[in-house]
């Protein structure tokens, strides 16, 4: 099994999914990397920590009340799901069509979002178009239950061009006006209770009644529009057809996708690989999981110039983490000391700043997210006793008669971690920190021993590095 | 990279969970408040009275001595216009200085950027606690945030205490070579270097400090202690927040917001006599705010969400005192149920600005707003 193989396999699994360890790299190079893409766009059977268990362990996980133990709920699938790329998009919808527990006191109806995300995003993108905008939860984040036949209140009109579809720029004001006139009487049931008990949030813990799209018909404009150049009586549903067919849609769409698959600065090579994503899009009636073979089966996300080429964001290095360590594979009490980790680096789950969405790419490393980033992974990584680091500590002792010289033990850790690609200055301090106790031996290891917790030193001052912050 | 100076200091302690200003400060003369408060009242004969009408809740006694010595300015019916009683959502409008829109700048972090734009003191602001207050969040902007002051920095799980040091030194040496690498490494590595030399310097304030005052030992004091610290030590530092709660009393309030308060007046009566021992007590302001007050009614044991709440500024050159206006508790007066804020957030803000930071308080709070006189000078 050629180590190139092993490289390009593990940056796929880091990409579309939240990295793999050596023997889940293995497995997949024997199959092959298209039979891989196709094991990972296929989201059929995630296989994930059973909600029986967690509510074993987790009252609060079992109502799905409060912001914490949501965000929580949704981590323990992200670190047990076997298609990793359902959640790797539900995790790119939720920033693309960022609804926030601020102002919803509502975590319930965004984990039904995020259900709806896992259901239908990988499907056609105007089907998700509608999806999002019946969605109880974004109805009440843009306000559109107080967009009326009679006085339209144009937030989600304005954002579903802006930041959901086209961006800035390929349509005007009227537009805008003629698009929220269209979704007037998309509402929720029960709205006018619903939205005073979202916003007084007086009386926790009585006030959480699910939500549910309702469609008023008496309060929907039904006078013509005139949007994007078509004229009719359009309903949010021609609307939305409407804008999947526009150019700048297809552009806005794949430029995302590849910015959270690919690489977070698009050159020109980047931008020939975003314009086949363009023609998948049109050629396959806008199927997101036909754009995104495209792109993964594509010479550019294949090639040196992706790797290496997104900041990793703290959902990434979180759940990643976890997953190379294999720890917390089963619910336990006090999990939010992990999850809450996204937040203190700068992404809450369920919680993003605004509508908007992240800041992505280098926006994500500050001196404070920073340090919650290498201790957070360090002390992940450096634990011996977890099951995926002791699997890295055996495949160590296998190198040769199981004595390995500082710079062989410098170098499987960075190859077992990845591999992942230390530039010389970063290398050479890791090989003399691998010396300070000369060379390694691990052919009497006891777990837990001095030897090992050598290893779980080094892979902590790899999970330090400039390199490991990067996916 | 510091400059050594005495430099003057806004420290903001934030109440989290919506402190109930009803029982903080006391309107024990007017009948309404016993009318509406059946249970959840306190006594008149226990309030520590500033005035025949008002008073503080009798857990904040440190406090009342620093009023007594005029250095508390209690800014009555403090908010903004159309109140919101979610935590989240209010506390974000505080967090921002932006009540309509959802703001994505946090108004002590647009502080930090005018104050240092090139980012030269990684310590221009400091939050104790862990993660993040958004009221410090902004693009670009580097705030240190020290869950422990002891343990402030990388790698604080290594216990050998050689080995921490040596990897240290490895971290060091992989995030100083800077030149000639594309700028997403050059970034990592000036930011690496940040958080290195921060922590370093951050950890060389509780060696510096002596200090006759003993702090109480709940976690709001063990921030306060750490605050002063870093104050003392001249840091640079000019922007410090932490918080306390949970205020949420929705239920056995008067046992919990009593602890609570005995917490808060605690630690900033201690934090003000340290500063006060070595000089430094007009250096000072504390801000102390939190996102809502309560209902006026109580539901039982406890109080709902509402509006309408209080908030004081602590130090020696505040010019103490009443400010704003009690809000009403006559029927006719209240805003369903609630206390009526008359005046906003953003005016007392925008004086802290002005002020006492140095900074043209408008870009930052969002607008012009009318100022108390806060301050002696």
């Amino acid at each position: 099994m050629s180590e190139s193989n092993i490289a390009l396999m593990s940056h796929l699994m880091r990409r579309a999914g939240f990295g793999a360890n050596r023997d889940e790299l293995e497995r997949c190079v024997e199959q092959g990397y298209e039979a891989t893409v196709e094991e990972l766009l296929d989201t059929s059977n995630p296989n994930n920590m059973p909600d029986d268990l967690i509510r074993r362990y987790h009252v609060e996980q079992s109502e799905l009340r409060d912001l914490a133990g949501s965000a929580a709920y949704w981590m323990y699938r992200m670190i047990s799901t076997e298609s990793p790329l359902e959640e790797k998009m539900a995790l790119f919808w939720h920033g693309l069509f960022a609804t926030g527990y601020a102002k919803l006191n509502q975590a319930r109806s965004q984990l039904n979002q995020v259900e709806m995300f896992r259901r239908s995003g990988l499907g056609a993108f105007d089907e998700m178009l509608l999806e999002i905008s019946k969605d109880p939860a974004m109805l009440v984040w843009l306000d559109n239950q107080d967009n009326h036949g009679d006085a339209i209140n144009e937030n989600y009109g304005r954002e579903l061009l802006e930041l959901f579809s086209m961006g800035i720029g390929n349509y005007t004001e009227d537009d805008i006006k003629e698009c929220a006139r269209a979704f007037t009487g998309w509402t929720i049931g029960n709205a006018e209770y619903m939205s005073v008990r979202a916003y007084k949030d007086s009386i926790w813990p009585y006030g959480r009644i699910a939500w549910h799209f309702d469609y008023r018909e008496e309060d929907h404009d039904t006078g013509e529009k005139t949007f994007l150049g078509e004229t009719g009586n359009f309903d949010g549903d021609d609307i939305v057809q409407i804008i999947s067919k526009q150019d700048a849609t297809a552009e806005f769409v794949c430029t995302r996708l590849f910015q959270f698959f690919a690489a977070d600065e698009v050159d020109e090579q980047g931008s020939r690989c975003i314009a086949a994503m363009k023609e998948t899009y049109f050629e396959s009636g806008y199927q997101i999981r036909d754009v995104l073979r495209t792109l993964f089966n594509s010479e550019y996300f294949k090639s040196g110039e992706a790797r290496f080429a997104r900041v990793k964001g703290p959902v990434e290095m979180v759940v990643g983490a976890v997953r190379m360590a294999g720890s917390h594979q089963t619910p336990e009490l006090g999990i939010e000391r992990v999850s809450n980790n996204m937040l203190y680096m700068g992404q809450g789950l369920l919680q993003p700043p605004t509508v908007e969405g992240w800041h992505e790419g280098v926006e994500w490393i500050d001196s404070g997210s920073l340090v919650e980033r290498v201790n957070f992974a360090g002390k992940e990584l450096s634990d011996v006793s977890s099951p995926g680091i002791r699997a890295i500590i055996d495949r160590l002792a296998s190198t040769g008669v199981g004595v390995l010289s500082p710079s062989e033990f410098a170098d499987g850790c960075v190859d077992l971690l990845g591999p992942i690609a230390v530039g010389e200055d970063t290398r050479s301090v890791l090989v003399d920190y691998a010396g300070r106790q000369g060379d390694l031996d691990l052919r009497d290891r006891q777990p837990g021993d001095e030897s090992e917790q050598r290893v779980g030193n080094m892979l902590r001052l790899i999970a330090a590095t400039r390199e490991y912050q990067l996916a | 990279m510091t400059s050594n100076k005495r430099e003057k200091g806004l420290i903001v302690i934030q109440l989290s969970g919506g402190n109930d200003g009803l029982n903080t400060v006391v309107p024990y003369g007017m009948g309404e408040y016993y009318d509406s408060r059946s249970t959840v009242h306190i006594p008149q004969d226990k309030v520590l009275p500033l005035t025949d009408e008002i008073g503080f809740n009798p857990s904040m006694a440190p406090m009342k001595s620093l009023w007594d010595e005029g250095k508390v300015a209690v800014i009555q019916g403090i908010g903004y216009e159309n109140p919101n009683r979610s935590h989240f959502r209010s506390m974000d409008i505080w967090h921002t200085a932006e009540p309509d829109a959802i703001g994505a700048e946090g108004w002590l972090g647009r502080v930090v950027r005018d104050l240092d734009p090139q980012g030269e003191n990684v310590l221009t602001a400091v939050n104790f606690g862990r993660g993040l207050p958004r009221a410090l969040g902004c693009p670009g902007v580097s705030v240190a945030s020290v869950g422990d002051l002891e343990t402030y920095g990388l790698f604080p799980d290594i216990e050998d205490e050689e080995l921490r040091m040596f990897t240290l030194e490895a971290f060091s040496r992989m995030y100083g070579n800077v030149a000639g690498r594309d700028p997403v490494m050059s970034l990592l590595s000036k930011t690496g270097q940040d958080a290195y030399v921060g922590a370093d310097i951050l950890r060389t304030a509780p060696a510096q400090y002596s200090s006759t005052v003993e702090y109480r030992s709940d976690s709001l004091s063990k921030n306060a202690k750490s605050i002063a610290q870093v104050f003392l030590a001249n840091l640079g530092t000019k922007v410090y927040y932490t918080q306390h709660g949970s205020f949420d009393t929705h239920s056995g309030e008067l046992l919990t917001h009593a602890q609570l308060w005995e917490d808060v007046a605690g630690a900033v009566g201690s934090l003000m006599e340290d500063l006060g021992e070595h000089g430094r007590e007009n250096d000072a302001a504390v801000l102390i705010f939190s996102e809502f007050g309560r209902r006026i009614k109580d539901n039982g044991t406890g109080s709902d969400h509402g509006s309408g709440g209080v908030a004081f500024l602590v130090g020696g050159d505040v010019n103490g005192g009443l400010y704003g206006q009690y809000p009403s508790l006559q029927e006719a007066e209240q805003l369903n149920g609630d206390l009526r804020p008359n005046n906003d957030f953003r005016s007392t803000y925008s004086a802290i600005l002005d002020k006492w930071i140095g900074v043209d308080p408008d870009p930052i709070v969002n607008g012009q707003f009318e100022q108390f006189d806060l301050f002696r000078n």
